[in-house]
């Protein structure tokens, strides 16, 4: 966490003022009790009304200067504390933005979101507790301490006694609880997991009549959870009673051994007033701190997570000197291999091949036979392990990123839409795209019969993550958006699996066309959708197994044949 | 993709519709642990009532401390020394008084939790029961995170209210009643100087609070713009970079970022004051009661001693005040969660079984739809008149493109749903006329999300049947083509899936759904061919098991395959919810329909070959 405390720098002077208006504000709630106790022992000893006013006067102005810079404090650790995780936000999201997608692989997309949104909430909380309560505690531990023995060493004895008490109890109490509720929070997580899986396996569950023995299995975990809360909040219920009863007891002794006091003629009886005071400021700061130390573990975790993004460097970066293209629309893969981050095999290994302008390569195989793991190579989301990946003869590695990133009109295998209208989605592909290409785009990736019977056609909004839009509409909107570009090479990663069969043929018959003069790489599974390409790989266990047209493969490849007979079977015979 | 949304503070909760509706049901909930609660209100009072009494008599001691003293400053010349004994007394009372104030605080509290937690346990369990009841167009029409959040957050916030507020409600206030009587005992004077500063609280917070409200729906909703935001470029993160939109990403990030910032600092701050204005308030009657307190002992009107309790009440006086304050956003919040569980337990259940259930005769697997009509909606009707036929064995495929909706048969079949006219027979017996159990125990079911829960492969395949032998799961497996996978495993069938059955992979569950649709051996089963995102070697294993699973059995296939539906003794050809053509593979080509036009386009270049 302290290394996060390093975005607090440019707060520090307001900090400094934090710590000065803590320390003038402490020092006020301590002046109070000291104040009544002159009040008691000249004023109302004496009779002497003027001083009481006098006095109350003072303690007035005190209260108040002691108002103004709690308001303040609260003012300037509200600036401090969402500034700073403003700034750790920003730090945060530029720096996953320059991850390549080997970075965002190992930490997964859920944890990144995690880490950006709640964990930078959770230290931001602590940030603003520590400034507003962390500080003071001490503070005002300390200042009474000081005045009690000022006021009176003997007495001021019980105090010493006392604090160990109760900080013993405080952990004593939390050593028996923080393990209740982590135990709880398994329980809950399970009790979670039940749910989960009744509600997603609704069918299963019904058709095989076990509704009865899913309730069974859910009851155990309800009952556990029960179980466990009440033994966890009966702990913790214990906590305040019994600091109420340690502050009440040592307030009676404060009074017994202050009474003596008094009875020599060493102490006032404003000053064990004041004592009593000092007693019970003691005590709710000790409680204020533990509330502290509850927080502070959750934040580190969090804080930890954080720096480990903070802390991991992107492995692609544009090269400094970068080398300008001549050629136009090649790609070529000269004896490439690659493998995922700790994984023990090369996810595809000594790929070559080349593809010119005006060719459409298919590469099909099983899942996990590194189809897309070729593709990912050519807009250099991963840099191979061995051998050369060349976009127009330029290695992808000297290239600049964004143009090489310019040249490719990328549609995922998990078509991602945007938040906004179908236009928005489709200018993400090129943004000074005018009308008549955007609707050009649409055309071609078929798109327009649906988007046209929109309501407000391609001004239709989109909603987060495209779930107004079919899978299948959201394939065809995500081909769009890479069209419109017009880029010299198309990257298809199995992009027509939500079509149905007609508008697969009718949208590949359009984009042939539209892509006469351009290099044209696409990932498949059905054969349906590479039988007509120029070349076709065959990729199994990551090695391509074969490469040539469909007519060259049916006859000499027996892996390609298998997956041709999977697939279409008699329709061949006849 | 569920977002993990901002927890920011509850402002802006949605706020109950029927709020004492909802609260007198909640109180049902609460109505079985009655004595428990009687005794929870006993002991809060009696806990309050100690504690309150005490400070009055603390001051006894301050007085008789205080007594010498003055005694000296009025002219005795001899005042009697401190009376101990007597000190000493009033300290045992008050011993006596803050341990059984503790105690019935503690016990309070003891009773609570097990009351909270059993009324808690209650909810969720009828919430679940209601679940099992529920047809499943109500799971269809809310996402799964809608339906957990009703147990978690919403039963969390219940809970967490019960514990805590109910008993603060009642300590509150007794103490707030408890406090005046005391006072008024004391001193009417300075109780009405400590309670003038009272209102000026009220007014003051109400402000705040108020101002402060509008910053924290803004803050709630920049939020989760942000994390909407950074969710889209997360889970987008190869589109961004390969259309080299990051530093669009990032300025759009800092604008709303900047605006979190807006209105989260003015939040922050408006909710800081609340804590500076309650001790200010606090203050300002200590202030008081000294002076004024002061005075009045000069004038001999009271006691040392009794300023020495004023002080303490003061204390306990703003409190519950702060707390009452805060209470009845609470309450709001936690009776708009027992609303929208409410909500939940109102919802319409299936239609019960018939009471005299009819029993097919003869088990053999024949399906008949009559007339049959049905819609999501009464008022978009998808199926007008649908009648087919199913003789014992015979496979049915269901053809169409995507989102033609195939899984609405599988819905009707099972009874998912209910028709809106005609019917269905499962050998010869309308299905309204069984029992929701006997037929769906002829149904077997393999479709394309399979569904296996967090427990080992050999319970996962035994779901089906109760009491079966290892001898039958291993035939079973064997027959799925999943005996080998398994055994391959380190731990074999005692392998435990995880949570999210991510350590087999997708073809592997799909073969061990096939072996637990083997086990249970149903009379008809309903398939999904679809095998994508499975490598060839599976799927061929796959299209084996699913051909054993098919022998003998009536069965219902949402076809993929060419070869499955030339095979077809019956093709249902969708479109749009719709059946548009029934018939097998010959006649539909005579029509020259739709089927014909699918057929073509999905095949005809194979043919040309």
């Amino acid at each position: 966490m302290l290394k996060l405390f390093k975005g607090l720098k440019p707060y520090a002077l307001l900090i400094a003022c934090v710590l000065v208006l803590v320390f003038i504000s402490t020092m006020t709630d301590l002046e109070l009790p000291d104040l009544m106790s002159e009040i008691v022992n000249t004023g109302i000893v004496q009779g002497d009304v003027p001083y009481i006013l006098g006095r109350g006067g003072i303690m007035l102005l005190v209260a108040l200067i002691g108002t103004a810079c709690t308001i303040l404090t609260s003012y300037l650790t509200a600036r401090i504390g969402i500034g700073f995780s403003r700034d750790l936000r920003k730090k945060v999201f530029t720096k996953v933005e320059s991850f390549s997608l080997s970075e965002v692989n190992e930490i997964g997309t859920a944890s990144l979101i995690t880490r950006t949104t709640n964990d930078i909430n959770q230290v931001q909380l602590v940030v603003i507790m520590m400034m507003r309560m962390m500080l003071s505690a001490p503070l005002m531990i300390v200042g009474a301490m000081i005045r009690a023995v000022n006021k009176d060493i003997e007495l001021s004895k019980v105090i010493f006694i006392v604090i160990p008490i109760i900080v013993l109890t405080i952990i004593v109490i939390a050593k028996f609880t923080m393990p209740m509720f982590e135990k709880m929070q398994k329980r809950i997580d399970r009790l979670n997991l039940v749910v989960r899986e009744n509600l997603t396996g609704i069918r299963v569950i019904r058709v095989f009549n076990k509704v009865s023995r899913e309730q069974e299995r859910f009851n155990e975990a309800s009952i556990e959870v029960s179980k466990i809360a009440t033994i966890a909040n009966r702990l913790m219920g214990a906590l305040m009673p019994l600091m109420m009863l340690i502050l009440n007891l040592s307030i009676i002794a404060v009074i017994w051994f202050g009474g003596i006091r008094i009875d020599g003629g060493d102490l006032m009886v404003g000053d064990l007033m004041a004592f009593i005071q000092y007693l019970t400021q003691i005590m709710f700061s000790l409680l204020m701190l533990t509330m502290m130390f509850v927080l502070i573990p959750r934040a580190q975790a969090s804080a930890v997570r954080i720096n480990e993004v903070l802390e991991m460097e992107p492995s692609i970066v544009s090269p400094a000197d970068a080398v300008k293209p001549t050629l136009k629309g090649c790609v070529e893969f000269k004896n490439v291999s690659f493998g995922y981050e700790g994984a023990e095999e090369y996810a595809i290994s000594d790929i070559s091949f080349s593809a010119k302008p005006g060719e459409i390569t298919a590469i099909i195989g099983g899942t996990g036979s590194g189809k897309s793991s070729i593709l990912n190579m050519i807009p250099r989301f991963y840099d191979a392990a061995v051998g050369e990946v060349l976009v127009d003869g330029v290695n992808v590695r000297q290239m600049n990123e964004d143009e090489l990133r310019s040249k490719i009109g990328y549609v995922p295998q998990k078509a991602m839409l945007f938040t906004g209208t179908i236009r928005d989605n489709i200018l993400y592909g090129k943004e000074d795209a005018t009308d008549e290409e955007i609707c050009h785009a649409l055309d071609i990736a078929q798109a327009t019969d649906f988007v046209s019977k929109m309501k407000e056609g391609i001004e239709s909004p989109i909603s987060q993550g495209g779930t107004n839009v079919s899978g299948g509409q959201k394939q065809r909107l995500s081909i769009a958006r890479a069209v419109v570009r017009k880029p010299e090479i198309y990257l298809f990663d199995d992009s027509f699996s939500a079509l149905d069969f007609k508008t697969d043929a009718k949208l590949r018959e359009a984009l042939k066309k539209e892509t006469q003069n351009a290099t044209v790489i696409i990932v498949a599974q059905r054969v349906s959708t590479v039988m007509d390409a120029t070349r076709i790989l065959v990729m199994d266990e990551g090695r391509i197994v074969g490469m040539g047209t469909h007519e060259e493969l049916l006859k000499t490849n027996e892996i390609y044949q298998q997956i041709v007979e999977s697939q279409l079977k008699k329709g061949e015979e006849e | 993709m569920a977002g993990p949304m901002g927890r920011g503070p509850k402002a802006g909760e949605a706020k109950a519709k029927d709020f004492k509706g909802s609260l007198v049901r909640l109180g049902g909930y609460l109505k079985p642990y009655r004595i428990g609660l009687v005794v929870v209100l006993f002991a809060a009072i009696t806990s309050v009532i100690f504690a309150i009494i005490s400070p009055k008599i603390m001051a006894k001691i301050t007085d008789e401390l205080m007594r010498p003293v003055l005694d000296r400053v009025s002219g005795v010349a001899n005042p009697l020394p401190i009376d101990f004994s007597y000190i000493f007394k009033i300290i045992l009372i008050l011993i006596g008084l803050y341990v059984l104030s503790s105690a019935f605080n503690y016990l309070q509290q003891f009773i609570m939790a097990g009351i909270s937690q059993k009324v808690v346990y209650d909810l969720r369990r009828d919430i679940d029961e209601k679940l099992a009841r529920l047809p499943l167009k109500f799971f269809d029409s809310h996402t799964n995170g809608e339906l957990l959040s009703r147990f978690t957050n919403d039963v969390d916030n219940i809970s967490g209210t019960l514990q805590q507020s109910i008993t603060q409600v009642i300590t509150s206030v007794t103490t707030v009643i408890g406090v005046l009587v005391m006072m008024l005992t004391i001193s009417p004077m300075l109780t009405v100087v400590s309670i003038i500063v009272i209102p000026l609280s009220g007014v003051l917070m109400m402000l705040v609070v108020k101002r402060s409200q509008k910053y924290f729906i803004g803050q709630q909703k920049e939020l989760g713009d942000l994390n909407g935001h950074i969710e889209e470029m997360y889970t987008g993160h190869n589109v961004v970079k390969a259309f080299g939109h990051e530093p669009k990403a990032i300025a759009e990030f800092d604008s709303v970022n900047a605006r979190l910032y807006n209105v989260g600092w003015r939040a922050q701050f408006l909710s800081g004051l609340v804590m500076p204005i309650i001790s200010f308030i606090g203050n300002l009657g200590y202030v008081l009661v000294a002076v004024i307190g002061g005075i009045l002992v000069t004038k001999g009107r009271i006691t040392v001693g009794d300023i020495q309790a004023f002080i303490q009440y003061n204390r306990q006086f703003t409190q519950p005040i702060a707390q009452i304050a805060q209470i009845s956003n609470i309450i709001q919040s936690t009776v708009a969660s027992a609303e929208r569980v409410f909500e939940l337990l109102d919802e319409p259940e299936v239609i019960p079984d018939s009471e005299h259930p009819q029993i097919p005769k003869e088990n053999r697997g024949a399906v008949e739809f009559e007339h049959v009509k049905f819609g999501y909606r009464e008022d978009r009707i998808l199926i007008n008149d649908m009648n087919i036929k199913a003789e014992p064995g015979q496979m049915v495929a269901i053809v169409g493109p995507t989102g033609a909706g195939k899984t609405t048969l599988v819905n009707l079949l099972l009874r998912f749903y209910e028709l809106n006219g005609g019917r269905i027979l499962v050998d010869g017996v309308d299905i309204t006329q069984m029992t929701r159990a006997a037929l769906r125990k002829k149904f077997g079911m393999v479709l394309q999300d399979t569904w296996l829960f967090n427990g080992t492969i050999r319970d996962n395949i035994a779901y089906g049947r109760e009491d079966v032998t290892e001898e039958e799961i291993v035939a079973a497996a064997k027959a799925a083509h999943a005996d080998h996978f398994i055994r391959v495993l380190p731990e074999g069938y005692d392998t435990v899936l995880n949570e999210e059955v991510s350590n087999i992979s997708q073809g592997q569950k799909q073969l061990l759904t096939i072996a637990r649709a083997l086990l249970a051996d149903p009379e008809i089963m309903i398939l999904d061919e679809a095998t994508s995102s499975v490598d060839t070697r599976t799927e061929l294993q796959i299209q084996n098991a699913m051909k054993t699973l098919m022998k003998g059995r009536t069965s219902f296939v949402i076809a993929h395959r060419l070869s499955t539906i030339r095979e077809a003794d019956v093709i249902l050809v969708m479109k749009d919810g719709d059946v548009i053509e029934t018939g097998n593979h010959d006649s539909l080509m005579e029509q020259n329909g739709f089927y014909a036009d699918l057929y073509n386009s999905q095949f005809n270049q194979e043919e040309e070959v």
